[in-house]
């Protein structure tokens, strides 16, 4: 178990050179680096500018809907019979996720910089959609990259990107998903680096954007220690989320880091299952340090140092990868990490949706269904905050498939 | 004194610079890389750039990406790669050669048993693109110590006094990237490369090698009159993958290139 030293060391991260201990950093090509160190100087600055802040805040208020509410499911509470459930309900913000909080943030940044043009790469299409949105409320060009199997899973929110004025490009190398999608979105940014600004949209890539991704998305957890103590007079528990990147599982962790006694639980894909090696769980399979998209982290690669295949229900969680601050927790021990499997995801995303009349994104079931296993398990006086980062509209399509219907 | 450093001595004294070519190892079958190692020497290059297949090339155009998948397809690693070089150096041992990919396969690799490995092969240097000086320390360390260049990219996006900074990590040559983009991606413009060079050169002895955007004999022959050494890529790759079917007619269609560039570059 870390210490109160160790944990206030871990609050403060990463250093100067964006490590997490061993992980994250900035491993890029050239081209890049003189974007990225003035990336990082400017946002220095303007995180702590008031003017910014303030623009930041009122965006969150008014343009995202913020605070987002933290919701007790009593009645899933009570059929499981133990824990309290409470679901920070990220899928009411506008565009239906956590991953506005981010594009808002990144989208002033741009504003402030001059830039003309933003770039995101997308995975569920949620990150690409909220780009495209804060693309249009500022008059941004705006180019998505998406897997071209994303494409297919995710044709609603390809649409929704259409709609909102964005390009969406389809990427067939590779896997055809979200790690080859970021590949091309560097590919942009290396080409046109002059007049883009490029929006990762989760908590890894190259120093600052792991950290600047994390401090835009610590308001879900900034509002649900508060929210919970409100509401109950006391700390969760345990704090639940799902993890691909890991951002929105981040916000949600970083402002509770010091507090030791809330266990963190960051859930990956499990796939078809940990033992049949089609999964994207880097962390809960224990795969070592490797580097990719400009970070170190724990990563699924092979022998040879080739990238892993993955495979997951989720279009969003479908990620070799993992933001580096997340192997820097489980590293230290602060936050422990599992996996649900496909099966149990839908399970969860059906069971969800017929208690509490609440459908979350694929994703965002597999924390559900984490939380469904560990409440049993536990005090009826005891919490557990479940981050529920998504709607599950986009999802639709997918389980409807499952369940043999084509509309 | 390094083989690399040698061979800009004597190009030097010749009056001539260094023709580079890069080929990714193992594309578009390992059985094809040696012959073309070869071929590229006898037609006039100095200096062999084999590409190590990565499942990401995040740096690279379509060009070099499929080179990378039909490498993979047969599971060329990086193990693969190094005993390319023993091969090589079993009847060459003046050619240098230098392996450029990126950093993932060397990581897992681990760096000290990459370095003992390099050593022993006879590889004289390598290139990673995704691994600046910054996260370099350990890297460098074990690379000097096993006597093997690091060769590091310069952009036209790298700032005056980081340029002094990667000149002082770095050994072998440098390598300017003579256009913002991917390999493969658009063509150079000389005169701006030749002001750049200048401002290089005021902070290192080391020579400079150009590469990106080098098409043919008459970008050859213009980027060979500013800079030391001329790397050359994505036209060589193109040729290897319009003759995938017929794989042995690859060493000798690249080294035409390559030979005609050589031309060009002495005329």
């Amino acid at each position: 178990m870390p210490t109160k030293e160790d944990l206030a060391i871990a609050k403060q991260m990463p250093d100067a050179g964006g490590h997490f201990g061993q992980f994250g950093g900035r491993y890029v090509s050239e081209t890049l680096m003189a974007a990225l160190q003035q990336l990082e100087q400017t946002y220095e600055k303007l995180w702590r500018d008031p003017q910014f802040q303030a623009e930041f805040d009122y965006d969150l208020a008014h343009y995202v809907g913020r605070p987002s509410p933290l919701y007790h499911a009593e009645r899933l509470s009570r059929e499981l019979g133990g824990a309290q459930i409470y679901l920070k309900r990220e899928d009411l913000n506008h565009t239906g996720a956590h991953k506005v909080n981010n594009t808002i943030g990144q989208a002033l940044l741009a504003k402030f910089t001059g830039k003309p043009r933003v770039s995101a790469e997308t995975g569920a299409g949620q990150h690409g959609v909220a780009t495209a949105t804060v693309a249009a409320r500022l008059g941004l060009e705006c180019t998505v990259y998406m897997g071209e199997d994303d494409i297919r899973r995710q044709a609603l929110n390809v649409y929704r990107m259409k709609l909102l004025g964005a390009e969406v490009v389809s990427v067939t190398s590779g896997t055809r998903t979200l790690k080859d999608a970021m590949n091309e979105a560097m590919r942009d940014w290396v080409t046109n680096v002059d007049n883009t600004f490029y929006i990762i949209g989760t908590a890894a890539g190259p120093h600052p954007y792991p950290k600047l991704v994390r401090d835009f998305q610590s308001i879900i957890g900034r509002e649900a220690r508060q929210q919970c103590l409100a509401q109950t007079g006391k700390l969760p528990d345990a704090l639940v989320a799902c993890v691909g990147g890991g951002s929105n599982a981040i916000g949600l962790f970083h402002p509770f880091i010091e507090d030791a006694d809330v266990r963190m639980i960051g859930v990956e894909a499990g796939g078809y299952g940990i033992e049949t090696g089609q999964h994207a769980a880097p962390l809960s399979s224990h795969c070592k340090p490797g580097v990719l998209h400009g970070n170190r982290t724990c990563l699924m690669s092979d022998e040879g140092g080739q990238v892993i295949g993955t495979h997951s229900v989720s279009a969003g969680l479908d990620y070799p990868g993992v933001g580096p601050e997340h192997s820097y927790l489980q590293e230290i021990g602060r936050a422990e990490y599992t996996a649900i499997n496909d099966d149990e995801a839908l399970h969860a995303f059906r069971h969800l949706t017929l208690t509490e009349g609440i459908m979350p994104a694929l994703e965002s079931s597999h924390a559900v269904a984490e939380a469904m296993k560990m409440a049993p398990t536990m005090d009826k006086d005891q919490i557990i905050l479940v981050n529920l980062s998504g709607r599950g509209d986009k999802d639709i399509h997918t389980v409807a498939g499952i369940d043999g219907i084509n509309f | 004194m390094s083989r690399i450093t040698e061979c800009f001595n004597n190009l030097k004294s010749q009056g001539r610079k260094a023709l580079i070519p890069y080929v990714t190892a193992g594309d578009p079958d390992p059985k094809i890389t040696l012959p073309l190692m070869h071929a590229l020497v006898e037609s006039g290059a100095d200096i062999i750039e084999l590409g190590i297949p990565f499942s990401d090339p995040m740096a690279d155009g379509p060009v070099i990406q499929l080179a990378c998948e039909r490498a993979l397809l047969h599971g060329t690693r990086l193990v693969d790669v190094l005993d390319m070089v023993a091969e090589f150096r079993k009847t060459n041992q003046t050619t240098p050669v230098v392996l450029m990919g990126y950093l993932n396969p060397i990581e897992i690799m681990g760096y000290s048993a990459f370095a003992d490995k390099a050593k022993a092969v006879g590889l004289d240097g390598v290139l990673t693109v995704d691994l600046p000086p910054e996260e370099a320390g350990e890297f460098n360390r074990l690379m000097k110590a096993s006597d093997i260049d690091v060769i590091y990219l310069l952009a036209p996006t790298t700032e005056e006094a980081r340029v002094q900074k990667i000149c002082a990590a770095g050994s072998g040559y440098v390598y300017y990237v003579s256009v913002k983009g991917v390999t493969g991606s658009a063509s150079l413009n000389v005169a701006e490369v030749a002001e750049k060079l200048k401002m290089i050169r005021k902070y290192t002895e080391m020579p400079v090698g150009v590469g990106f955007g080098i098409r043919d004999d008459a970008s050859a022959r213009a980027v060979s009159e500013v800079a030391d050494g001329v790397i050359v890529g994505s036209v060589l790759v193109n040729k290897i993958a319009e003759l995938t079917g017929n794989q042995e007619q690859i060493p000798e269609a690249v080294a035409a290139i390559t030979a005609s560039m050589r031309q060009a570059m002495d005329k």
